[in-house]
């Protein structure tokens, strides 16, 4: 019998972490590795060739304009999306600072769409959005003076304005949240101190409430920004990449390589290529932010 | 705050435009949901009227009991399954991997960077091959594929969380408790998830709403017997002649159940969202 069972504690620390950490390779680990084998294969929907190919599936990625159009546009809802989002999350978290009553009631009120599943506030959009029966094209009507016929999930020019309508409506809610925590913890005593010294509204800002604040927000910003590199639902529900692939996004595009086209090897290069990336990313910005410590 | 104004009349002013901002804020992020929720009590006359009708006339339940009497509700309860017996393991399983972390530093830095790295893994580069090796093990469209999933992609989650919980955990319960006789395990049925326990809740409830927010795993890797609700609100799409009414019930069975939960949990949640925030 092994240690374990004469000293029962010395082992314990491992043996209440091996179901989590087993379930976690289970799910990441393998995941890689067999992305990584399949990659050098050439498997897709007519053939099934697992002899080695080499380098051939990368160098089709790096030639592939569709996947460096659909980066692109996930790359343009994240830089739309999330500095807005940011921004009005925190002029509502200042607007409810201070204690006003009904404040519970407000804030309880405003994070209704966060806890709503993604799909669905697309899919609520959808209507909403809809041209003949949906609310805002009649809302619309009622400053223009006559009847709008906006097709917004299928014109090009208003897709990417009704993909960030719905994302911001979505998830600002989250980032006022977080960013309302944060600022009740900022030190009152400081602020008052430069309002009182006649500083201004933005230098106080500036030096006193954003440094305190920054630790909080910048995990904000990253888990918005990872999510937004991965939306998915909301596109799905909306306009499914459309018009043409005028909205597809990374996660839009693999989809289709894997599911729709059974192009293998390729979508498992692609994975391997994305986890890959955002692997360095994200541990270049766990260790940077400290949240490991 | 505003102390250093002597005019009531100043900051009353100052507090009416606050509650004017509030309100008009409270309508944009509101309707919507209140939209989703009128159409599912809608008469097919009045979903395609135009212009549109702002509240129905009277509220009436056929498109719900279309629902039942399709089966097609029973995707809110697959959802339900699965959500709730994904998070139950990930809460066991992740809060003694957190106690490991936090009290034994087990793997040190490295693990737990490499544990909170996964949370941020972007689903659609995982589930191609999670669906092959599915196919191969016989998963597909079965509960326990999705519960497996579901609980290993909220382990990196509860365990991130729970971390800061037990932190606040005073050691000397836990050595009481030892010097008493208590076996490890004891320790941490009798000390450590007792006192854990609004984390627990609050940790419990994100992850709950995770599992149950999901459609892409659910979209791969489910086909008729284990589909869950977000996956047949898509299936009621279809170009320009949506089905509108069972888009909205079907939304509206799905999003009812996470309202009652945040509701109930609502004291545990302030402090999580805070702390997870602020802990990291």
């Amino acid at each position: 019998m092994s240690a374990a069972a004469i000293n029962p504690d010395r082992n314990f620390k491992y043996w209440i972490i091996a179901p989590a950490v087993f379930l976690m390779l289970a799910v990441g680990l393998f995941p890689l590795i067999y992305s990584l084998i399949v990659s050098f294969m050439r498997i897709d929907m007519m053939d099934t060739d697992t002899s080695f190919a080499g380098l051939y599936n990368y160098k089709n990625l790096f030639q592939d304009l569709r996947l460096w159009q659909s980066l692109l546009h996930t790359l343009i809802i994240t830089a739309i999306a999330l500095p807005l989002e940011l921004l009005l999350g925190l002029a509502m978290a200042y607007l409810f600072l201070e204690k006003m009553p009904g404040r519970q009631i407000f804030i309880s009120l405003l994070v209704l769409p966060t806890i709503i599943s993604p799909i669905v506030a697309g899919a609520t959009w959808r209507l909403l959005f809809d041209n003949q029966y949906g609310p805002i094209n009649q809302i619309l009507a009622w400053f223009a003076g006559e009847r709008v016929n906006a097709l917004w999930t299928i014109s090009p020019r208003l897709v990417y304005p009704a993909i960030i309508f719905c994302e911001i409506w979505q998830w600002t809610p989250f980032m006022f949240l977080i960013l309302l925590a944060a600022l009740s913890n900022v030190d009152k005593s400081q602020t008052e101190a430069a309002e009182i010294d006649g500083a201004p509204f933005w230098r106080v800002f500036r030096y006193i409430v954003l440094p305190s604040i920054w630790p909080v927000m910048s995990i904000a910003i990253l888990i918005r920004g990872l999510d937004l590199f991965r939306i998915f639902d909301i596109i799905w529900a909306l306009t499914m990449g459309g018009p043409g692939t005028m909205t597809e996004t990374i996660s839009i595009y693999t989809y289709t390589q894997g599911f729709k086209q059974f192009e293998t090897s390729y979508t498992a290069a692609m994975a391997f290529l994305v986890i890959v990336i955002l692997t360095v990313v994200i541990v270049w910005a766990i260790r940077r932010m400290g949240l490991a410590k | 705050m505003s102390s250093a104004l002597p005019f009531h009349r100043r900051k009353g002013f100052r507090l009416a435009m606050r509650y004017l901002i509030a309100c008009i804020l409270v309508v944009i992020f509101v309707f919507p949901v209140y939209w989703l929720f009128i159409i599912s009590f809608k008469t097919p006359d009045e979903i395609f009227a135009y212009p549109p009708v702002w509240y129905p006339n009277s509220i009436q339940f056929a498109n719900y009991l279309v629902l039942f009497k399709d089966g097609d509700a029973a995707t809110v309860w697959n959802s339900l399954v699965l959500a709730t017996i994904s998070t139950f393991f990930a809460m066991i399983l992740g809060t003694i991997a957190a106690y490991s972390l936090v009290r034994f530093k087990t793997g040190g830095e490295n693990l737990a960077v490499w544990i909170i790295s996964q949370r941020m893994m972007p689903p659609v580069a995982i589930v191609f091959p999670v669906f092959l090796l599915y196919v191969w093990l016989g998963w597909v469209d079965t509960y326990i594929g999705l519960i497996v999933l579901y609980t290993a992609f909220a382990l990196p989650y509860v365990i991130w969380m729970m971390r800061g919980y037990i932190e606040d955990i005073p050691l000397e319960l836990e050595e009481s408790a030892l010097v008493d006789g208590c076996t490890r395990w004891e320790v941490l049925r009798k000390v450590v998830f007792p006192m854990a326990r609004s984390g627990l809740f609050a940790t419990a409830v994100f992850t709950f709403v995770f599992s149950w927010n999901d459609f892409l795993f659910a979209l791969v890797l489910t086909r008729t017997e284990v589909t869950t609700y977000t996956v047949q609100v898509t299936h009621y799409f279809g170009g320009q002649s949506n089905f509108w009414a069972k888009i909205a019930a079907m939304s509206v069975l799905g999003t009812i159940p996470v309202f009652i939960t945040v509701a109930i949990m609502q004291r545990y949640l302030v402090r999580g969202i805070s702390m997870g925030a602020v802990k990291g």
